[in-house]
């Protein structure tokens, strides 16, 4: 089926998709900055987005739709209204290994679809319509990683601070509200829209970093208990129990500092509507010491 | 030639006092002290203004600005609609390389930063626009780690207090932090902003009360009970930075110039001098740190020298 042929919307994807800027850089695409130096660190990660590339080949889709940690908004959900951006993204915290010449085309209508539809839920919501503002490092490397050409519009759906305002539990029952009108959204729309969750797993990071950030004797998981959850929640994803993930989200985001409370996992998991397909896991690695798997849920069987 | 911390201030971290003043009067009211603070400034011999600002996070322990001249615009991730804040500011790289010194010197990770188009915080820009909007006195922001604790912020803020001696500067220090941090999490009419609860308002009222009385080594010590009962801005880090940048005693003459909601959150503006005297001083509960030793992570595996 080609594009604009589906009869009706749907999310025909999710994806785990995590965004360290490390792997940007270690990529050394034209429109990064910094060079890197081809140390090794990361490969496993790297490795598995070019499994979760190929693997996308042969789908067909017309949005990806986003939802990053890195645009922290304690006002509500926002959501990107302008439909184009274009500027240079430097990570503040990772200045020396990210700055990153965008472009992006924002699909508006979805966007602001999505932002009715969740207001509708009861969330609060505001659309995002300063062409000044400067898209969050978190969409533009999950979205380069995934799709480096770059050639398909994207919604991107800030984190609302719910879960670090109240409680976990509070955090992931917005999210399902979120992901639910989300799907709503895209399947009143006609649209196939693959969504992505940039967040990694295990979040406790070094606070140091080696003269060569890429060297790879410097990375391993943080602590034994990090590494412990990760393998049970992949061992979860890769079994197919989405809604056991959803129902164990606090207690892993709380005794693994998991990334999983900025809301990205748990809005993909309600917007997939908790698939019992397996999810495929195309890699598993750290990043100054935090844990990132790419998984792919293929929806469109 | 020594150095020398002629005073601090702590200052708000939200934009909307500068961005929308006329939407409601607490925010034009902190607009306005900041004038009040800005001639205080310049009426000092200060010649550098050296902040910490809870709005710039760091992971890779301490971040030190060192683009003599930064321009750039930043968009506020919440206050979009309020417009954009263009800044081209001053900033003192030698002394920024100085603080670098310093800090390694005293156990921490840190690095300086200099890049193009790199996103200075809206609570630097905010701070900076009010209180030195023509760039008179060069300015050096240091970043807040999200990971650090009391004893590694101390450490930072003596090693800001070391640079500024090392360098002969006259430095007025800035903590730039919100009180009480709960924010409203719904869109709000701006003329209907007040304190998220009355217990913030209370304990932020509490807190202030200290502060005017000069006692800032006690309210340092304090922090982690005000933080934990009143949404505290990053465990009130700021506060830690400033209390060992100023010399950890209660030896201050305090001015609480305002106090106003913003967003449901407390921001004030208050200005701590040396004294004298000092209202009294107490039995200390928590040690200040002279040096950083790396966290002591207890999960991890024994491992020394590897991640330290
Ligand atoms: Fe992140």
């Amino acid at each position: 089926m080609r594009r604009g042929e589906h009869p009706s919307g749907a999310v025909v994807g999710g994806i785990l998709a995590p965004h360290p800027p490390h792997l940007v850089y270690a990529s050394n695409p034209p429109q990064n900055e910094p060079r890197s130096s081809g140390a090794g660190a990361w490969q496993e990660l790297l490795a598995g987005y070019q499994r979760l590339r190929a693997s996308l080949e042969a789908r067909v889709y017309d949005v990806l739709v986003v939802h990053t940690p890195h645009w922290k908004t304690r006002t509500g959900t926002h959501f990107l209204g302008v439909p184009h951006f274009s500027g240079l993204s430097v990570d503040p915290i990772f200045p020396n290994l990210f700055r990153f010449q965008y472009e992006l085309d924002v699909d508006v209508a979805l966007s602001q679809s999505i932002h009715d539809h969740a207001r509708d839920a009861g969330l609060s919501c505001q659309m995002m319509t300063n062409p000044e503002f400067r898209v969050d490092y978190g969409t533009l490397t999950s979205c380069h990683l995934v799709r480096p050409a770059g050639d398909l519009p994207v919604v991107a759906i800030s984190s609302v601070r719910t879960a670090f305002d109240y409680c976990n539990e509070a955090g992931d029952q917005e999210m399902l509200a979120l992901g639910r009108a989300t799907r709503a959204a895209v399947e009143a729309s006609g649209k196939s829209a693959l969504c992505l969750a940039s967040c990694s797993l295990s979040h406790r990071h070094y606070t140091t970093e080696p003269a060569d950030p890429e060297d790879p004797a410097f990375e391993s998981i943080h602590n034994e208990n990090q590494a412990a959850w990760d393998r049970h929640i992949l061992a979860l994803m890769e079994s197919g129990q989405s809604r056991r993930v959803f129902d164990e989200m606090p207690d892993f985001t709380d005794q693994c500092v998991a990334e999983t409370r900025d809301g990205s996992l748990s809005w993909l998991l309600a917007a997939m509507d908790f698939p019992e397909v397996a999810g495929q896991v195309h890699g598993y690695g750290t990043v100054i010491g935090t844990g990132n798997a790419v998984v792919e849920w293929d929806l469109s069987r | 030639m020594s150095g020398q911390v002629l005073s601090g201030y702590l200052v708000p971290n939200q934009p909307l006092p500068l961005l929308a003043p006329d939407a409601n009067r607490g925010w034009a009211s902190l607009r306005d002290s900041c004038a009040r603070v800005r001639a205080e400034i310049e009426a000092s011999e200060a010649d550098l203004l050296l902040l910490f600002s809870t709005r710039w996070v760091s992971i890779i322990g301490h971040q030190i600005q060192a683009d003599p001249q930064p321009e750039w615009w930043v968009v506020d991730e919440d206050f979009h609609s309020y417009g954009s804040l263009h800044y081209k500011l001053r900033m003192d790289a030698d002394f920024a390389a100085q603080y670098l010194d310093k800090a390694q010197a005293r156990g921490l990770h840190a690095r300086t930063v200099a890049y193009r188009g790199f996103p200075i915080d809206v609570g630097t820009i905010t701070a900076l626009r009010l209180l030195n909007p023509d760039n008179r006195i060069p300015a050096c922001v240091v970043s807040c780690n999200m990971y650090s604790d009391r004893a590694e912020t101390l450490v930072l803020g003596k090693a800001a207090r070391d640079a500024v001696e090392a360098s002969g500067r006259k430095a007025v220090v800035l903590g730039v932090s919100a009180l009480s941090n709960r924010m409203f999490t719904r869109w709000i009419d701006p003329a209907h902003d007040r304190i998220h609860s009355q217990k913030d308002d209370e304990w932020n009222r509490k807190l202030l009360e200290l502060l005017g009385d000069g006692r800032l080594e006690d309210v340092s010590q304090l922090a982690r009970e005000f933080s934990h009962q009143a949404n505290g801005d990053s465990k009130m880090k700021a506060l830690w930075w400033m209390a060992a940048a100023l010399g950890e005693n209660n030896h201050y003459r305090g001015t609480v110039f305002d106090y106003q909601p913003v967003w449901g959150t407390g921001a004030a503006l208050v200005g701590l001098q040396p004294a004298a005297a000092s209202v009294g001083d107490l039995e200390y509960d928590e040690d200040g740190a002279e040096f950083f030793r790396g966290d002591r992570n207890v999960l991890a595996p024994n491992d020394p020298g590897r991640h330290e």
